[in-house]
């Protein structure tokens, strides 16, 4: 340890000598064995750890996807028991939600941050570790409750009372403390980006100057602290209306289930650009590398972000267009929903002319990038069919809502999240990637994901409701190419495990900046990124 | 390396954060136990969410030591200190939202769901076809099933535990004023006040529910407004005892000498605390006891 201290020319050396004995010979080799993953505190680690375990999480909500589309290949009841399936769509959506895709953008928010904004680690190193280590403990219990007596969670994953209260199975309680364990994890956690972001950026990294993943993850931030208490006290209301005989959402005590569902949107909508925004930030980092060109509209970007941000918290209740709400609360909730076609537009027209007139090349992560734009905008566009209260009456609780939010879900977040991987793990682990095999893990994805999901439009506007394990004997020939398709995207995900393992392995040495036009401080450093980023503050031009 | 004493401090492994996340698992899986436990005789639940408490607590007596060890060494700059402050704050504003969500359920049983159960607005069949015997009032001592209860009135405990939270919120201040000024005894003084209006708050709510409970047929699952009423109060107790233990280990920290004038973020930390839980008690005693 002494060399690093004298070299710093530290005043207090002496005193540190007692209580950071450790601390500096830590700083340019990372510890060896399982207890470096365990204890650590530097933001790479803890960002491999939460892109891991959001990789295995997509894997086992995936698995549970496979179990659903298997008993929908046909009509009638064939592999597993109603109950079952109603725990399989639950589990699958609150797996997917919590425990694939808010954890990949933290992961990547851990592992980019403080390599875009100059500096040398987050600013709650250790707290960022708690974060982490909050979430496999929550889904282990979440995960348990499957196998406990009366089953795990059936009520699908917006709980809606009575289904979360009155009707379901005793491991609720285990679903409740999950949840709010899983809460405390994203507040701690989204706490940690945010405080980075406004107080760790290196000198002459002005706000207008941060990279787009930057921005977007500081809003998004903002929304998780926002509405994750919100969701805590909506599953508390759950708990004491099961266990402890209030009645919030019981109309016989002057209560209301749909109080339930104003509350849980209040939380549920801004959730959905949690799961979105981060995915805004990386498709503006990589459309203008590989067009070669400025991002076009940076400012305009970032007021789209803002504005998005605010008006998801004045549009929940178009979940709830069919439960009789007052006639102008319909209309508002419309009109709001609509406004917000504006700002995501912005944000499309702005991509699409970044890439106008570039010197466009077709690598991996661009490939997911450009099919994230095509597809999300099919997904925006389901939405804003979805928007309109009259027409919502006939989809509500079909699959075309089930084909809407996959696709700004499965083709929109999880693609970027893809995207991103391509894109940055070079830096991560000093490897390029197999292009041959990514290629391929995109075409297989594309052509599946799309059989998967298109044919869900199909069917809800013919009237096929959701969360179904039968149904009727004229929806069978796109069940079956559905679930074809759902298969054939869950092993294509596979071929990305591949191209990853063999990446960290092994490869073509990466160098500092792989791709030619990617602007950032992250290509300043080594690859891969030496284990503490800046350690002096970088020069923003 | 640059000069460590303006570089950021990034600590070493720590062996609290992965202790803090077992004990949440335990807490977790023990409190749900414990729930589903109610009514009969097993107890195992209870033990593993008294493990799980015991954890963390050990957790934060461990991690926060280092903490001060650390800041007393001289290893936090002042953009570490803005690092906890802003924490703080953020930490605070998500505590406000928690609160924002039961006060929003408040406003929408008072104003919406018992006015329409009542037949309000456009909704005289679901008066007439549920409960026609039902009249919308607030507060709701009849509810629509026909179960009765008290409200509980302003004046008394209420008004004493406002009076006692606010002058707490004073006497906090003035000690933090005489935290900067550098003035150790009225310091002492006014902090051991303020932990003690803190006690003196919980006594007389706990004195509050006993009487509800007793004498109002008051309670937990006296329909909305016994619901709210209690959620409210509840909560919001449970963070006065969080708040009072705070600053009654800030007390600790003063008489051991911890703090000095221009560095004293625990201290700061647990008073922003402390005013918030009175801003939320202000909004409390007017939503909840008065109108």
């Amino acid at each position: 340890m002494a060399d690093t201290i004298v070299q710093g020319g530290n005043e207090n050396s002496t005193e540190q000598n007692n209580t950071d004995q450790k601390s500096t010979a830590h700083h340019h080799q990372p510890p060896k064995g399982i207890m470096r993953w365990i204890l650590t505190t530097n933001h790479k680690d803890i960002g491999t750890l939460y892109l891991c375990f959001s990789f295995l999480m997509f894997l086992v909500g995936g698995g549970m996807a496979m179990v659903i589309r298997a008993e929908l290949y046909q009509p009638g009841l064939q592999i597993i028991e109603p109950g079952f399936f109603n725990q399989m769509t639950t589990v699958h959506g609150l797996i997917m939600v919590f425990g694939a895709v808010m954890p990949a953008f933290t992961g990547l928010a851990n592992w980019l941050i403080p390599m875009m904004i100059g500096a040398p680690d987050m600013a709650l190193p250790r707290m960022n570790n708690w974060s982490f280590w909050i979430l496999p403990m929550a889904f282990a219990i979440l995960l348990s409750s499957l196998f406990m007596e009366g089953g795990g969670p059936n009520f699908g994953w917006t709980f809606y009372a009575p289904l979360s209260t009155t009707y379901s199975p005793d491991s609720t309680a285990l679903f409740v403390f999950a949840i709010h364990i899983m809460g405390i994890s994203s507040i701690l956690g989204a706490i940690n980006v945010i405080v980075t972001i406004i107080n760790m950026r290196a000198p002459g990294m002005t706000y207008m100057k941060m990279p787009l993943f930057v921005w977007t993850w500081l809003i998004t931030a903002f929304l998780l602290i926002a509405v994750m208490p919100v969701l805590a006290a909506t599953v508390t209301m759950v708990l004491t209306d099961k266990y402890f005989g209030t009645s919030f959402f019981e109309a016989a005590g002057g209560g209301d289930p749909v109080l339930f569902q104003h509350i849980f949107w209040f939380f549920g909508h801004p959730e959905v650009y949690i799961m979105i925004l981060p995915s805004f930030g990386i498709i503006s980092a990589i459309i203008p590398t590989f067009s070669r060109k400025k991002l076009f509209g940076y400012s305009s970007m970032v007021y789209a972000t803002a504005s998005i941000a605010v008006l998801s918290f004045t549009v929940w209740a178009h979940h709830m267009f069919t439960t009789g709400m007052p006639l102008t609360a319909e209309l508002f909730f419309m009109y709001c929903t609509m406004l917000i076609s504006v700002p995501t537009g912005v944000k499309v027209f702005n991509w699409v002319a970044t890439m106008w007139r570039g010197s466009m090349t077709f690598e991996t992560p661009m490939l997911f990038a450009i099919a994230f734009i095509v597809l999300f905008t099919i997904g925006g566009f389901s939405g804003l069919m979805l928007a309109i209260t009259p027409a919502d009456f006939q989809y509500h609780d079909t699959y075309f809502v089930v084909a809407h939010f996959h696709y700004v879900l499965v083709t929109g977040a999880i693609f970027s999240i893809m995207a991103a991987s391509y894109y940055w793990v070079p830096k991560w682990t000093g490897h390029m990637y197999d292009e041959r095999l990514g290629k391929l893990h995109f075409w297989c994805s594309l052509i599946s994901v799309n059989v998967l999901f298109f044919p869900m439009h199909f069917l809800g506007l013919a009237g096929m409701p959701r969360r179904v394990p039968d149904y009727a004997l004229q929806f069978a020939d796109f069940n079956q190419l559905v679930s074809i398709g759902g298969f054939a995207f869950g092993l294509s995900q596979l071929i990305f495990l591949v191209v990853m393992i063999k990446c960290v392995r092994g490869g073509t040495k990466a160098p500092a900046k792989p791709w030619e036009g990617a602007e950032g401080l992250e290509w300043d450093l080594p690859s891969p990124a030496p284990y503490h980023s800046h350690t002096t503050p970088p020069v923003i031009k | 390396m640059t000069n460590k004493t303006t570089s950021y401090y990034v600590p070493t492994q720590s062996y609290w954060p992965i202790i803090g996340a077992i004990g949440l698992f335990f807490i977790a899986i023990g409190a749900g136990t414990t729930v589903q436990q109610i009514g009969s005789a097993a107890s195992s639940g209870t033990w593993i969410l008294t493990l799980g408490i015991g954890i963390i607590v050990a957790m934060m007596f461990g991690w926060f030591s280092d903490v001060i060890k650390e800041s007393q060494a001289g290893m936090y700059s002042d953009q570490m200190d803005r690092s906890f402050r802003q924490g703080m704050s953020w930490f605070l504003f998500s505590e406000v939202m928690f609160f924002v969500a039961f006060f929003g359920a408040l406003f929408y049983v008072r104003n919406i769901s018992t006015f329409w159960l009542g037949g309000g607005s456009n909704n005289v069949m679901t008066g007439q076809v549920l409960w026609p015997e039902f009249e919308a009032i607030w507060p709701l001592i009849i509810t629509p099933a026909g179960d009765t209860t008290q409200a509980m009135g302003w004046q008394g405990l209420p008004l004493i535990n406002t009076i006692i939270l606010l002058t707490s919120s004073v006497t906090l201040h003035f000690a933090h004023v005489n935290l900067e000024k550098d003035n150790r005894k009225p310091l002492i003084i006014l902090l051991a006040i303020t932990v003690l209006l803190g006690a003196c708050f919980l006594v007389l709510q706990v004195e509050e529910y006993v009487e509800a409970y007793r004498h109002m047929g008051l309670t937990l699952s006296a329909g909305v407004y016994g619901n709210t009423f209690f959620i409210l109060t509840g909560f919001h107790g449970m963070h006065v005892t969080f708040g009072t233990f705070m600053l009654f280990v800030m007390l600790v920290r003063v008489l051991k000498g911890h703090f000095e004038p221009n560095n004293h973020f625990a201290f700061q930390a647990s008073s922003w605390y402390w005013h918030f839980v009175d801003v939320v008690w202000l909004g409390l005693f007017f939503f909840v006891y008065i109108i």
